[in-house]
């Protein structure tokens, strides 16, 4: 068991793994796509109150779930880099950050696009948007503390302790509709409750759901093997895959 | 067809929204795409360049 879980580990087995795995995510990702913007756009009914403004719920709250749920994988990654000082989690952690930023100033764009038809302004600085704007700056500050520490597993122990800091903003954006007052709904779906949500309109959204996920899977195995290649520069796999390429 | 792309008149905040994810997914594809390619590029001529040095001072 530990010999196979330190072959995942390692950075050769890796390159390796995740330049088979990727192809296979795409062609999970597309159909998924497709479909869910299909569904959201054109077979899911008006909302009786929101008519077709609703259907920004196909992008904003995927993205929101992502933001989320990148952030919480983060942690993971921090926990393991910290306890066992594994390359791979440092790598995983650090190429995770920016497709984090992605969803986060996603989910903050299409809730202010939301926002401007149905609550009359942009942006408000209620429980909800001010806590995922914090998000957002976590994200980022994890990506400027990794380029400001030049040994790169010095950076990554400094970044996995702000990561394991900034956790506890992720139960306060969760709440926050719960909290306190804020213009934000509540949630629609959780995962104890039937969703207050007609089938037409939740199917799509949970096939947007699935198709973002596998997204962060692709955004971040390339953003991992690009690192790998950086950090590993001088080892023999990396000459090797070099010399295969240039050879054949 | 009109309909679908008014969308109940609510096209600007509809579309750009998703033309917004759309332009964030493609940074987050292509960045992570070209920066792979580029490392590798790196590493190969790095390494080109010392087996030509290997071979100069061999010679």
């Amino acid at each position: 068991m530990m010999q196979w879980f330190h072959r995942m580990a390692s950075p050769a087995w890796f390159y390796r793994f995740s330049g088979k795995l990727i192809p296979f995510l795409i062609l999970t990702f597309t159909p998924l796509l497709i479909i869910g913007l299909y569904g959201g756009l054109v077979t899911a009914p008006s909302d009786y109150q929101q008519g077709d403004a609703f259907r920004i719920i196909y992008v904003h709250v995927p993205a929101a779930w992502m933001s989320l749920f990148i952030y919480i994988v983060m942690a993971v990654y921090a926990v393991i880099t910290l306890i066992w000082r594994i390359k791979l989690a440092e790598i995983l952690l650090i190429s995770s950050a920016p497709v984090g930023v992605g969803f986060t100033i996603l989910a903050l764009a299409t809730g202010s696009l939301w926002g401007k038809p149905m609550w009359g302004t942009w942006w408000s600085w209620d429980a909800r948007l001010t806590s995922e704007l914090l998000l957002l700056f976590l994200y980022l500050g994890v990506i400027g503390l990794y380029r400001a520490i030049e040994e790169k597993r010095t950076a990554s122990r400094f970044v996995s302790i702000l990561v394991l800091v900034g956790t506890v903003n992720i139960p306060i954006i969760h709440y926050s509709v719960e909290w306190w007052n804020t213009l934000h709904q509540g949630s629609t779906i959780t995962l104890t409750e039937k969703p207050s949500m007609h089938i037409d309109m939740l199917i799509p959204l949970l096939m947007m759901a699935i198709a973002f996920k596998v997204f962060y899977g692709i955004s971040l195995l390339i953003q991992a093997r690009a690192e790998l290649v950086e950090r590993e520069f001088n080892s023999r796999w990396v000459r090797e895959l070099v010399e295969e390429n240039s050879d054949g | 067809m009109a309909d679908f792309f008014q969308m109940g008149g609510y096209a600007l905040y509809v579309w750009s929204a998703y033309a917004l994810a759309f332009v964030v997914l493609l940074i987050n594809w292509l960045g992570p795409y070209f920066k792979h390619k580029k490392k590798l590029k790196n590493a190969s001529d790095f390494y080109l360049l010392n087996r030509e040095q290997e071979h100069d001072t061999s010679a």
